[in-house]
């Protein structure tokens, strides 16, 4: 399969849902949009923007209002047919009904069992090379009920993993989870895309790591318009700052992530340079300050007795931050210290 | 996998169970027949001993049949039901298809003192317990007719249970009001039906539930599949190439099936289909309704019997109602399980 094998095709796509007889729109007329084979897409977009509903659009769980998708191989959109092409992973809480991690995971090859859904050696291998790829042989037997959130989920993507399909769908798969778990998923996410050649998309509000792994953003607006393209391209052209856009909150375009304590604080001047400088500066946000480079001259502001030095002097040995303010300065050496001072 | 000769090993044991259970509820009774002679009775001619052959063959062989069926349809009703609405609690008469044999029954019973063609009817030859089933048959049918058409229509499975609650209200308030301007007598005799009895079905009424409950049990055995995918969900199910609807639709047609028949012929035995499939995850450790199934099955005919065994109060002449031992001798077993494994996430 080359680069570029095309699995799944909208045309004029309109997402919404039909209550009382009326359609309640969730997003304007989409773009064109394209699951290409091994690649990863991350569908970001602020709550209520209906990446959910998009995504389950896509998958085949509701009717399109408007529009077609085409999965090239079959015809109608049946169940039984899409079952073979596409598989899930919901934010649907799986209740435990007694099911261990191996059947549940065992029910991914629902589409290919006979009518009793006895496994035969095919589908006994694929279950096994599913729980291989996700690393959780060591909870097989477990009752699924039990697993912690991270373990649920990755038993929940073996499952789809068995049902071996070329396009796999994950519905917020890093929500609940602690920080490492989000990585490694999002790692072996990547990874799966990349050795199995499957097409995989995921909505997400984990913004840093989708701008690492995906191959490509869409970016649903709130008013139900998408954007599409590299991450990068995404940043530099200031979609992602227009999408996300609040009062108080602040895309950073070189740091990669939104900035929580923006805004008009007491100026401070910052020298120094590496984590140290990085981590004062984040510090420094928090307690109110702007931070302002240090080439800034001492004569813009006023009063000029007011403004606060820092320089940071980080060797080996020790690391110290000497406050000076109108000719006083006093020596900290941590963070906290720094911030007791100024207040 | 060593689960698999397990669980077989587990279903010859529950087999043999019942088998005891059922020579059992043919030996108690207000005559006391020794179990080791009643494979005699049944396979030698009447002429040995014409008194026990005739209790055997006419009163208790039926009554222990209606009990091993009504208990696999109750309890294969309930596992269905639990499954497809995700619900620990819910059994058969959940869909309201039970309220609706009762008013069936209620409209027969309440108001045959004032119908003279009813009369009319008995004196052809037509028997009461005949025009009863019938009665409850065909109302039963009619709730079940309402709900599938309901449930072709809906897209949640826990609508469709919150809707099958509400038809079984509403079947059961009209029961009530007519209940409410009928005579003392006639009331009395409805009341004594809600008490369920087993020992009303025989001959012909066998066969045709035997036929009826069969034909239950192998479209729920045929769904099993269906019922696994929808362990995880409907959204689940449907990405794994269920369709959700035709599966709705074959499963009620099933359970209704399955309890209308014994509710029309038995009466409304409460406590099985909530607490046997209970029982059954409990004993074979396993969601899978490929082994469920034939568990409940088992577990079901065998409580059933048992329950009647006891009913028959050993070294009296009376009996008690069938729903009052159910309930009675059940509850506390599914309390006892429940407790042992301390929470209801593992259903």
């Amino acid at each position: 399969m080359s680069n570029d094998t095309v699995l799944l095709q909208t045309h004029g796509l309109q997402t919404g849902y039909r209550s009382g007889g009326k359609n309640i729109v969730v997003s304007g007329a989409l773009p064109e949009l394209e699951l290409q084979a091994g690649r990863l897409i991350c569908l970001l977009g602020p709550n209520g923007s209906g990446k959910s509903t998009l995504l389950r659009t896509l998958a085949g769980l509701q009717p399109a209002l408007r529009g077609t998708i085409d999965v090239p191989g079959i015809e109608a959109h049946k169940p039984a047919e899409l079952a073979r092409k596409i598989s899930l992973v919901l934010t649907d809480r799986v209740r435990g009904n007694n099911l261990t991690v191996q059947s549940l995971i065992e029910l991914g090859r629902y589409p290919y069992t006979g009518w009793l859904g006895v496994l035969d050696e095919v589908d006994k291998g694929a279950v096994e090379w599913a729980i291989g790829a996700t690393g959780i042989h060591a909870i097989r037997d477990r009752k699924a009920h039990s697993l912690s959130d991270g373990e649920s989920q990755k038993m929940m993507l073996a499952r789809a993993l068995a049902q071996d399909t070329p396009i796999l769908m994950l519905d917020e798969p890093t929500a609940h989870l602690d920080l490492p778990s989000r990585i490694r998923l999002m790692r072996l996410l990547h990874q799966l895309a990349g050795q199995t050649r499957k097409a995989i998309l995921l909505s997400t509000h984990e913004l840093d790591l989708a701008l690492q792994v995906a191959d490509k953003i869409w970016l649903l607006e709130p008013g139900g318009k998408l954007h599409q393209g590299a991450p990068e391209d995404l940043v530099l052209n200031g979609v992602f700052e227009a999408a996300f856009a609040e009062q108080d909150i602040v895309f950073d375009k070189e740091a990669g992530n939104f900035i929580m304590h923006a805004g008009q604080g007491r100026p401070v001047l910052l020298t120094g340079e590496g984590a140290v400088f990085f981590w004062t500066q984040r510090a420094l946000r928090r307690a109110g300050f702007t931070v302002v480079p240090p080439t800034t001259s001492a004569k813009e502001f006023s009063p000029a007795d007011m403004l606060y030095h820092i320089r940071i002097s980080d060797n080996i040995t020790r690391t110290s931050w000497l406050l000076e303010r109108g000719g006083a300065s006093r020596e900290c050496i941590s963070i906290a210290e720094l911030l007791q001072a100024m207040v | 996998m060593t689960e698999r000769p397990i669980q077989k090993f587990r279903l010859i044991g529950l087999l043999l169970l019942l088998l005891m259970a059922f020579l059992l509820d043919l030996s108690t009774g207000s005559v006391r027949i020794p179990a080791g002679k009643i494979m005699k009775i049944l396979f030698s001619p009447p002429a040995a001993n014409p008194t026990w052959h005739f209790i055997i063959a006419q009163i208790r062989l039926p009554k222990a049949c209606a009990a091993v069926l009504a208990g696999c349809a109750l309890s294969v009703g309930g596992l269905q039901m639990q499954t497809l609405f995700r619900n620990p609690l819910a059994d058969p008469s959940i869909l309201g298809i039970t309220a609706g044999a009762g008013l069936g029954v209620a409209a027969v019973m309440l108001s045959g003192g004032s119908m003279a063609t009813l009369y009319a009817i008995k004196e052809l030859g037509v028997s009461g317990s005949w025009l009863i089933i019938t009665a409850a048959c065909l109302s039963a049918g009619a709730v079940m007719l309402l709900v599938l058409s309901l449930s072709r229509q809906l897209k949640d499975n826990v609508l469709m249970l919150i809707i099958g609650i509400m038809i079984g209200s509403i079947t059961f308030a009209l029961t009530s009001v007519w209940q409410y301007f009928s005579d003392p007598e006639q009331v009395k005799e409805y009341l004594l039906w809600t008490f369920g009895s087993l020992g009303g079905v025989t001959g012909a009424q066998l066969s045709i539930l035997s036929g009826v409950i069969a034909a239950g049990l192998i479209v729920a055995f045929l769904s099993s599949k269906m019922l696994d995918a929808l362990l995880l969900g409907e959204h689940y199910a449907r990405s794994m190439g269920l369709t959700t609807r035709r599966a709705r639709v074959i499963i009620i047609c099933s359970t209704s099936l399955l309890a209308g028949s014994i509710t029309a012929f038995c009466g409304p035995i409460g406590f099985v289909g909530i607490a046997v499939p209970h029982i059954a995850r409990t004993i074979f450790n396993t969601a899978s309704h490929r082994i469920l199934i034939p568990a409940c099955c088992l577990i079901g005919a065998t409580l059933l019997l048992l329950c009647d065994t006891v009913s028959q109060l050993p070294g009296s002449q009376s009996v008690l109602p069938i729903n009052i031992v159910t309930s009675l001798l059940g509850s506390p077993v599914v309390i006892i399980l429940l407790l042992r494994r301390k929470n209801l996430n593992s259903w």
